[in-house]
């Protein structure tokens, strides 16, 4: 990449945080006001005394001293005031516009598809969520404060040194521009080294992660004491390479030590020269030094400045390889918005679907199922049946085939009336950090609490809830308890169908759950939900052999369709299946 | 388990943990002195150099002594360059012996991690483990770097300039000195203040991000049950509670930040007021009042970032209390006196009497089993999922220890052996077969370098490995990734019968693999297990049945409890469980070739 492309797209970034910036510019503007002031105010300090100490060698009286004092604490009040008045906007600004990033990024992944997530582990978002975002604040906080001020701070204390004696000030300022470039040369090489010591870094988790991971494997074989020298071994290089750094780091602060005290000794060779001829007063010099330890942070700070920002672009850049990603799945232009109901009619017709370009999950997939009635898909792990149920509620969309519900193609639907008539229990029950109520009222916003108890007593977990202290406001996840997996699958049931959803689909929803709770679920939900469409997903015969339709999926195909008789009489894979089972239930009775 | 527990904040310093982890200083005395006292001469040198501007321009400025003047700037220019060099090697002095410590707080804490009983690992997740060994020690390492030095260097520079200012007039000194009380009141209020607020704030972003966590993880669900926008709102609220409370800290260091150089500015005031007075009264000299005017600014500077070291010290307080609370983990226990010499072969008995045990109160996983098991004999146990098979292993190398009843190798309760001198004996194989980053000779010998690579093609041919192994691109070079995701399962298998053939056991237990093999492999795999458990006692646990219909004995485990032993064709004429269990495997074949 050459240089001028890579500054094109620096731009581009820096140009998407610019809308951010632009919601808060009163008081960005403000903040650059006070900067000014700031520095303006803090600038005349030295000159008072600079005075203060011109008018002592003049043997002033306690008069006019007290005046000078009384100056200086002015003067300071002033400074106090508007450097309040520049961190309450300026730092103010970056941590409104942390905030709506953030918000804007969360708000984003909802939009994303599943297929997104595949691609994005968790880790991934939560990264940039986290350190990259950090990033971005630093370089609209921080960074652009201290720019500010640094230039304001270099530009008033240059003025008043040159106001004062031009010919000084050009002395003072000889070793600025070579610590500037010497602080930022050296963050860059340690922003390298950096790099290495991450890796070090990654290398020890990795080893330590296989080292816990594999501790059975570690102590069966006998190696502690030999993983221990290999952990010794990385150990050691990972001291090295911060070693290294450190002495970058050093070098770097002694090095800005040394160059501003290179500053001071000019200023009293030369400064003292222009005494003894007579150019200069006493007070200047004095003022000189004052100006001079002033000057040293600026020059350590630009480098600084100009790596943050760096950082926050390349920060920015992950940012928004994420926010944008057009969402995927999304109400097309053609929507049909006059729609608001669904009845659950659904229509598979040659459906195929992979999720990347060589590996079909399904293929040519074609079943239809009125509404009310009830369809059973068996099969193998990783046959394709979890994907077929994730196909209904748009959670993915298919390259090949076309799917129906009440006879309208799915993408006409409007994605929110389609999702609000589905009732999902997954195959990994996924409860959130909250309360049961919470939990089961999910997606059916404002229920009566007869309708909550109602749903837990259909799912049978009602007994369950009240055996908590707190019953349904017991806090589930980090914070709360634990629940068995039967207990968190029939939550999810209640949960899906306390929406009284038209289309109610289980995904393996009661493999956690005892043959005898689970045909009393199942008997009661077929009286319930007796109008809604239903597809269940199960490996036990006894939970499927009363739909009216079963498939068999393998590998992605339908390999048998009929009805439970049908397929035992057929004698295939069905058939198996429940032998398998029925032996299986008699070895548990023994 | 979201990686993003809410730290609970301890005390900023506790004495009992800073004196275990001063422990670890102890190596280090001397680099330690030497340090310091590099510390104390950077902070004289720095001190000294007002004090040479003010020499410079009551001597031999304001007498017009060019000689005088240049005599100082030639010192200044050597102070300079001695306080460049001995800052540098203070610094990387200091950062060696802070990386020489947390080197040590590794490995204890790694050293730890392998002798702790598998029951540790089984109630602690692996990522709250490797916090310990990765960022807890980062952030004890800034406390041992930045920190504690930060702290140490700033008391010694604000003793050298009190002492320094008392020294040079004492009145004034005293007079600058006023505005101290003050500073430290401020300086109290805002530190109770902030450190509330970072408590609150470090609360909240945990929230924020394992709520976003959770949701990332469980979009499908947010998406299906239309809760997009429910939750955007309970998440912008914690958003905005976060925000809330960072304005808090903005306002505090805002108002701080002034206040302090506000009171520095007092002083100053002081200075010229008081100091201006003594020199009309002829009491100060003119170059005094300017180095006085500098020593202020530069009294007030280490107490501006005092909050931010304050935040180091808290974080590692915390951090040190964690590591501590994992070192202070009880090891395995290891009874046992009796240890074997590295080439000891043992005769391979095993008894089981009356065992009971339970890896929870008085959940029975294995009820009262009696087994007998003589040298050389090839034993299989067999069961549904969940009878308790796998228990078995876990006991015999004594990864467990029984509640009841006594195992005995060679006719000694097995508690008795020292625990590396009893897992010698044992070879194991289990079905997840456990890759490390490596090489595949690195995978076969553990990396041991007792292991010749003769011995590691030996091992692999005589596994029947050698073919696969040696059509990889570096043969047994090949470093082996994500875990061996290139590598089929039958591959992974044979790799870890090379593994324990290596190792060369008198004792081997296998965990029969439970996924599907194709059956090329799996006819691999059969003839090198019939090698490997030539010449040795063998426990198999089966999940095929077809692979141990030659076994001298077959146990058949349901339940907890041994319902059957005898050979195979015994056991299908009992017709009883094992003969139902070997019927539903021939049906699962069926329907996996069907």
């Amino acid at each position: 990449m050459s240089d001028d492309t890579r500054n094109i797209s620096k731009i581009e970034q820096i140009k998407t945080i610019i809308p951010y910036l632009a919601k808060y510019k009163k008081k960005l503007f403000l903040g650059l006001f006070f900067v000014m002031m700031t520095n303006l105010v803090g600038a005349a300090m030295p000159l008072v005394i600079r005075n203060a100490v011109d008018h002592i060698e003049k043997h002033a009286d306690m008069a006019t001293l007290s005046w000078y004092s009384l100056g200086i604490l002015a003067v300071a009040l002033l400074e106090g005031i508007f450097l309040y008045a520049m961190r309450q906007t300026l730092i103010v600004v970056s941590r409104y516009v942390e905030y709506e990033l953030r918000n804007d990024f969360f708000r984003h992944l909802q939009r994303m598809s599943l297929r997104f997530f595949h691609q994005h582990p968790t880790g991934d978002l939560m990264a940039r969520a986290t350190n990259d975002l950090n990033a971005v604040r630093s370089l609209v906080g921080p960074a652009l404060m201290y720019f500010c001020n640094t230039s304001m701070l270099l530009l008033w204390t240059i003025g008043v040194m040159l106001y004062m004696s031009p010919g000084l000030t050009l002395w003072a300022l000889l070793p600025l521009p070579i610590t500037g470039f010497f602080v930022y040369k050296m963050i860059g090489r340690i922003h390298s080294i950096y790099r290495a010591v991450q890796e070090k870094y990654s290398d020890i988790t990795t080893l330590t992660q296989e080292n816990i991971s594999g501790i059975r494997v570690v102590k069966s074989y006998i190696q502690e004491d030999f993983e221990k020298q290999r952990f010794a071994l990385l150990n050691k290089d990972y001291i090295g390479q911060n070693l290294s750094m450190a002495k970058i780091r050093g070098l770097l602060w002694a090095g800005t030590g040394l160059f501003s005290g290179i500053g001071v000794l000019l200023v009293l060779w030369i400064g003292g020269l222009y005494v003894m001829e007579g150019q200069l007063t006493i007070g200047t010099l004095t003022a000189f030094f004052t100006l001079q330890t002033w000057l040293s942070w600026p020059m350590i700070s630009l480098g600084w400045v100009l790596n943050m920002t760096e950082q926050g672009i390349v920060s920015m850049a992950r940012l928004n390889e994420i926010l944008q990603t057009p969402p995927e799945i999304a109400d097309a232009p053609n929507v049909r918005r006059d729609i608001t109901r669904v009845r659950g009619d659904i229509e598979f017709r040659n459906v195929s679907f992979a999720y990347d370009d060589n590996t079909p999950v399904l293929q040519d997939i074609t079943f239809s199922l009125r509404a009310g009635e009830t369809m059973a898909i068996v099969g193998h792990t990783g046959a394709g049946k979890s994907t077929l149920l994730n196909l209904i509620p748009r959670l993915l969309d298919i390259q090949e085939g076309e799917i129906l519900i009440d006879g309208i193609p799915i993408r006409r639907l409007p994605l929110e009336v389609l999702r609000r008539h589905i009732g999902y229990v997954p195959q990994e029950t996924f409860l959130f950090s909250d309360t049961i109520r919470e939990n089961i009222l999910f997606g059916a916003g404002n229920s009566s609490d007869g309708a909550l108890e109602e749903v837990a007593k259909v799912a049978r977990i009602y007994d369950d809830i009240s055996e908590f202290d707190k019953g349904f406001e017991t806090m589930l996840g980090e914070r709360g308890i634990n629940l068995s997996g039967g207990q968190k699958q029939r939550t999810a049931i209640s949960r899906a169908i306390i929406r009284k959803p038209s289309i109610l689909l289980l995904d393996d929803a009661l493999s956690a759950v005892d043959t005898y709770t689970e045909e009393e679920i199942l008997k009661r939900l077929r009286k319930e939900m007796a109008g809604t469409t239903s597809i269940i997903v199960s490996h036990r015969i006894s939970t499927v052999k009363n739909a009216d339709k079963i498939i068999v999926l393998e590998n992605g195909q339908i390999r048998e369709r009929g009805t439970h008789h049908s397929l035992l009489e057929s004698n295939g894979i069905y058939a198996e299946l429940h032998r398998k089972q029925l032996l299986e239930e008699s070895l548990e009775e023994l | 388990m979201s990686g993003y527990e809410e730290e609970v904040l301890g005390k900023v310093y506790d004495h009992v943990l800073m004196r275990r982890l001063l422990k670890y200083t102890r190596p280090y005395t001397k680099q330690i002195v030497v340090a310091i006292l590099a510390l104390l001469l950077v902070a004289g040198l720095q001190l000294i150099q007002p004090r040479l501007t003010q020499i410079g321009i009551d001597e031999y400025i304001s007498t017009g002594n060019i000689g005088g003047l240049k005599w100082i700037i030639a010192l200044y220019a050597i102070i300079l360059l001695t306080n460049f060099f001995v800052h540098l090697g203070r610094q990387y002095l200091m950062e060696w012996i802070g990386q020489q410590i947390m080197f040590s707080l590794r490995r204890d804490i790694f050293g730890t991690l392998q002798h702790l009983p598998l029951s540790f690992y089984n109630r602690t997740p692996v990522g709250r483990l490797i916090t310990r060994v990765t960022t807890d020690v980062q952030s004890l390492n800034e406390l041992f770097t930045s920190g504690l030095v930060a702290i140490f260097s700033d008391i010694i520079i604000l003793t050298g300039i009190i002492i320094l200012m008392l020294s040079m007039n004492w009145k004034l000194a005293l007079a600058a000195m006023v505005v101290l009380p003050l500073l430290f009141i401020v300086t109290f209020i805002f530190k109770r203040k902030v450190r509330d607020v970072f408590r609150m704030i470090r609360t909240r972003i945990a929230r924020i991000n394992s709520y976003m966590q959770e949701n990332i993880s469980g979009m499908a669900v947010v998406q299906i049950f239309n809760r997009e926008q429910k939750n955007f709102e309970q998440f912008d609220k914690l958003n905005a509670s976060h925000l809330d409370a960072f304005l808090k800290t903005i306002f505090y260091f805002a108002v701080f930040f002034p206040l302090v150089s506000f009171i520095g500015a007092l002083s100053t005031a002081i200075i010229i007021w008081y100091g201006g007075g003594q020199i009309i009264a002829n009491e100060l000299t003119f170059g005094g009042l300017v180095a006085f005017l500098q020593y202020s600014t530069m009294f007030f500077r280490p107490i501006s970032d005092l909050s931010e070291k304050f935040n180091i010290l808290q974080a590692a307080m915390a951090a040190s209390e964690r590591v501590f609370s994992l070192l202070d983990e009880k090891p395995e226990q290891d009874s046992g006196s009796l240890i074997l010499p590295p080439d000891y072969r043992c005769r391979g008995e095993i008894t089981f009497e009356n065992v009971w045990f339970a890896y929870q109160d008085e959940n029975w996983i294995l009820k009262d089993i009696s087994l007998e098991i003589n040298a050389g004999e090839k034993v299989a146990i067999v069961g549904a999922t969940g009878a308790g098979k796998s228990t078995i292993i876990n006991l015999i190398a004594r990864f467990y220890t029984i509640q009841k009843g006594v195992i005995t190798l060679d006719g000694r309760n097995i508690k008795d052996y020292e625990l590396q001198s009893l897992r010698r004996q044992i070879g194991i194989v289990l079905q997840d077969v456990f890759l490390f980053a490596g090489t595949i000779a690195d995978n076969i010998s553990l990396g041991n370098p007792e292991i010749s690579r003769e011995k590691i093609v030996e091992a692999a041919r005589y596994v029947n490995a050698l073919d696969f192994i040696e059509k990889l691109p570096n043969g047994f070079d090949t470093e082996v990734k994500e875990r061996g995701a290139t590598l089929s399962v039958g591959q992974k298998q044979l790799l870890s019968f090379a593994r324990a053939l290596a190792f060369n056991p008198s004792i081997l237990i296998l965990d029969e693999a439970t996924s599907s093999i194709d059956t090329e492999s799996e006819i691999l795999i059969q003839k090198a297990m019939e090698k490997l458990i030539e010449n040795r006692t063998s426990i198999i646990i089966a999940h095929r049945l077809s692979t141990i219909q030659n076994a001298d004995k077959i146990v058949v485990l349901h339940k907890g409890e041994i319902r059957e032993i005898g050979s195979h064709s015994e056991l299908l004429r009992l017709n009883g469980l094992y003969a139902r269990l070997y019927e539903l495997q021939f049906i699962g074949q069926e329907v996996r070739t069907g």
